[in-house]
């Protein structure tokens, strides 16, 4: 597979290939790739099942679904949203970014890096299934115990989402392994860490984050499954044991879980609102740091989930004072956006809207999160629609608007196309009024004394024009959300080519073709600069905006000069994890499905392990004639 | 790709494992606190003051220890190439762990027939869930160190392979280390 030395090169070709070469691809770009496609089909699905909510809530004494459905849905809708949609579409940015921005041709373990991905796939279909047997889980993203017990909840339901999160737990603690060791250790030569762009930092600290949270939860989801399948008590009151340790063991996992949602979105506007406004990031360090100090203080701050348990004047007077340290990194930041916006040259395009959008609303957001922190204000708040309120404003306004800035800024990088700009702005507009017209009124609701998660509601209780407001809003929302997608089709079908620097960007990404080659790098590059693109553009000066570009080329060239040799496609990775996946969803059916999967699991392992990287017949690029 | 230089110097497959220990450690640390926040809230018995036995544990924790002195002597054998005394010593690192496993499982049957079971009580549930899933982590051990043991007798375990002992030995020492807090934890702080 040598590059044919032509003037014109067409690096379209990264994505075309047989499904077979899909099933089996090592490479970051197309599992990115596959990682962004599945959690967009994902937030589909999330989306509807928020729509049959309102529906639901549109007016008292609904009808739409009854109570059980209702409780299905608003499971299943939270769940789809952490694990299906924003963790995999920040995965998708890993993927793709983080071997570019460090000036890697991919990451540390193409292979697990795979198996991650399919793991994921196959646990995120294993949730779903569960409507399939008509047994969605019912007892909440948070599955507090008992309402998860064998006695109280006979059904597949639990088992389904168990087994899959436990699943998808694995393929997380793999990819933040993999990840962590490929930011740290295969930078570029001269990238220090101080110089490493803050979208990858952020990608780190979730890494570890994700590392160190992740066991809490297994721990958890392991004394759940021995308490449903062994008749041990772990969560049982009356064999002396607490439904409060599932909470503990939940929220240690839990809080951090948060940061891993929200960070990458900080990571991402720390990208976009430099290149927006022609200057670097202010007090990027500052950033850095804080996002460190984040995601320390992130660990110690779990409690304060749980202050209507009845944990003492002592427990609750810690937790509310470490959630209130966070704001103080969390403000740093929000300051330096603003002091990066401040005084620049703002280009207005699709990217900075979503951003300035993410910041704005993620703002609102923090504010009732630092209400929350207080634990005599929490009690009056807790479970109410006001915390639906707030963690929507985080995870919509926050992390959602972040990502989709994310997904319009390197969409040309991935696609080789341009995003309509028009119908970027318009798509932008309409979420943003949906986004508020839905979830501001919900403050109030809650504030009002509505319930979360009741199926129905009286008339006369005064609550029924906020939650028409909601419901009217999730569909301007819904508007908004499939005019963003309109807008990827229609650029995939007919948008206008991407150069390979569309938005004059600072970091390494944009220094090859849009798409980039298979290899990445033709060159790894030398890095003397947190910004070494403008520092290649604009030489040695932090006003860019002054300054005119001084080689308009970007610095990769198109062919390589030296022999690049890329790993070898395997199938492995994707046997492991069927074969993984088999044995968990298995332990629902029977003994002879666990053992089948394990032996499959255990097979495809050591195949893997004895296979090596590279094969003969792997891909490899001669350097062009003339170029030597 | 592994024949370039990585950022810290430390090959890739060594960091992941560190990294990988990190996450090992909030798993077990989990595993702890939990059997440490029920500890004397069973209802009934048997306690753990009645059943567990010291003299015998401490022997299997003694034999656990000395299989990372043949793990530190495997991995310089592999590094010097002395291919017969890497032989011995990933066998004696088996043949060691297989003992442990060989305690742990005696000491569970045993525990079984004093009426000790998974869902008797709550220390019956927090001890064979920890010691249970450290068990498993030995039993992964020993099915990698038989790895490289068949690798070393086809003659493929060579210096330039010595990283695969390595690696595995970062497993193995922090599987011992763990046992180490929980035997503390378990055993004689009663």
């Amino acid at each position: 597979m040598n590059a044919a030395p032509t003037d014109t090169v067409q690096h379209e070709s990264i994505y075309s290939g047989s499904i077979a070469s899909w099933l089996t691809t090592v490479d970051h770009k197309r599992i990115g790739v596959m990682y962004g496609a599945t959690a967009l089909l994902y937030f589909i699905v999330g989306g509807v099942e928020a729509l049959i909510i309102r529906l639901q809530l549109a007016a008292p004494e609904g009808a739409v679904v009854g109570a059980d459905a209702y409780n299905q849905l608003f499971t299943m809708h939270g769940t789809t949203m952490v694990f299906l949609v924003l963790m995999p579409l920040a995965a998708a940015m890993f993927n793709f970014l983080i071997p570019l921005m460090v000036g890697a041709r991919d990451v540390a373990f193409p292979r697990l890096n795979a198996f991650s991905f399919w793991t994921w796939f196959f646990g995120a279909i294993l949730l779903n299934l569960a409507f399939f047997v008509n047994q969605a889980p019912d007892a909440g993203w948070f599955g507090y115990a008992n309402l998860t017990s064998k006695q109280y909840n006979p059904g597949l339901g639990i088992d389904f989402w168990v087994l899959s999160l436990q699943i998808m737990g694995i393929a997380s603690i793999a990819s933040g392994v993999n990840f962590t060791v490929t930011a740290l250790n295969m930078r570029a030569p001269g990238m220090s860490l101080m110089r490493m762009p803050l979208f990858v930092w952020m990608a780190l600290i979730v890494q570890i984050l994700m590392l160190l949270a992740f066991p809490a939860i297994t721990v958890g989801l392991i004394f759940l499954l021995f308490d449903r399948f062994f008749d041990t008590n772990f969560y049982v009151a009356a064999a002396g044991g607490t439904p409060v340790l599932w909470q503990h063991l939940f929220w240690i996992f839990g809080h951090p879980e948060v940061y891993i949602l929200i960070l990458p979105s900080f990571g991402i506007v720390s990208e976009i609102l430099p290149t927006f406004s022609r200057k670097p990031l202010f007090g990027a360090p500052f950033v850095i740091f804080s996002g460190i100090l984040i995601g320390f203080l992130g660990f110690g701050v779990w409690s304060h989930h749980m202050f209507t348990t009845g944990l003492g004047p002592i427990a609750d007077t810690a937790f509310s004072l470490g959630t209130m340290l966070i704001a103080i990194p969390t403000g740093v930041k929000i300051f330096n956006w603003i002091g990066t916006l401040w005084g620049g040259h703002i280009v207005m395009r699709t990217p900075l809207y979503f951003a300035v959008g993410m910041v704005a609303l993620f703002i609102v957001g923090g504010l009732s999160g630092i209400m929350h922190a207080s634990a005599p204000i929490d009690l009056q708040q807790h479970d109410s629609y006001f915390v639906v309120a707030h963690l929507h404003y985080v995870f919509f306004g926050g992390t959602v608007f972040g990502l989709l800035a994310g997904v319009c800024y390197w969409w040309p990088k991935v696609t080789g196309r341009m995003l309509g700009e028009g119908l970027g702005k318009l798509s932008f507009w309409v979420m943003f009024l949906g986004m508020n017209l839905t979830f501001f009124p919900m403050h109030f609701l809650g504030l009002d004394g509505m319930a979360r998660r009741i199926y129905t509601y009286p008339a006369g209780a005064g609550w029924e024009q906020w939650n028409l407001m909601a419901t009217v809003g999730a569909f301007v929302l819904t508007l908004g959300v499939l005019l963003f997608y309109v807008n990827l089709v229609r650029s995939l079908r007919s948008g206008e080519a991407a150069t390979p620097d569309p938005w004059d960007g600072a970091t390494l990404e944009w220094s090859m073709s849009s798409p980039p080659p298979e290899y990445n790098f033709a060159v790894i590059p030398t890095v003397n600069s947190a910004r070494p693109l403008w520092l290649h553009k604009y030489g040695p000066t932090r006003d860019i905006s002054t300054h005119t570009r001084e080689d308009g080329t970007p610095p990769q060239p198109d062919h390589p000069v030296e022999r690049i040799e890329l790993p070898s496609p395997s199938h492995w990775p994707l046997v492991a994890a069927a074969g993984l996946t088999l044995a968990g969803g298995g332990t629902m059916v029977g003994l002879l499905p666990v053992l089948a999967g394990v032996a499959v699991l255990v097979v495809a392992v050591y195949w893997w392990a004895f296979q090596p990287l590279e094969r003969p017949g792997n891909p490899i690029f001669e350097p062009a004639r003339g170029t030597e | 790709m592994s024949t370039h230089a990585t950022t810290f110097g430390v090959p890739h497959r060594k960091m992941a494992m560190w990294v990988f220990i990190g996450s090992e450690c909030m798993f077990f640390g989990s595993l702890i606190a939990t059997y440490l926040s029920y500890k004397g809230k069973s209802v009934v018995g048997p306690t753990p003051a009645e059943i567990l036995n010291i003299p015998l544990t401490s022997v299997s924790t003694f034999v656990l220890l000395m299989s990372s002195l043949a793990m530190v002597l495997a991995l310089d054998a592999v590094q010097r190439d002395d291919t017969r005394q890497a032989k011995i010593w990933i066998g004696g690192v088996i043949v060691l762990g297989g003992i442990f496993l060989a305690g742990q499982v005696y000491e569970f049957s045993h525990f079984y027939h004093e009426g000790l079971t998974l869902q008797q009580n709550l220390f019956g549930s927090t001890f064979f869930v920890l010691t249970g899933f450290h068990g498993a982590h030995v039993t992964v051990g020993v099915i990698w160190m038989a790895t490289l043991l068949v690798m070393a007798f086809r003659g493929r375990l060579g210096p330039e392979r010595s990283l695969d002992v390595e690696v595995a030995g970062l497993y193995w020492h922090f599987v011992d280390v763990v046992w180490i807090v929980i035997f503390t934890v378990v055993y004689l702080i009663q």
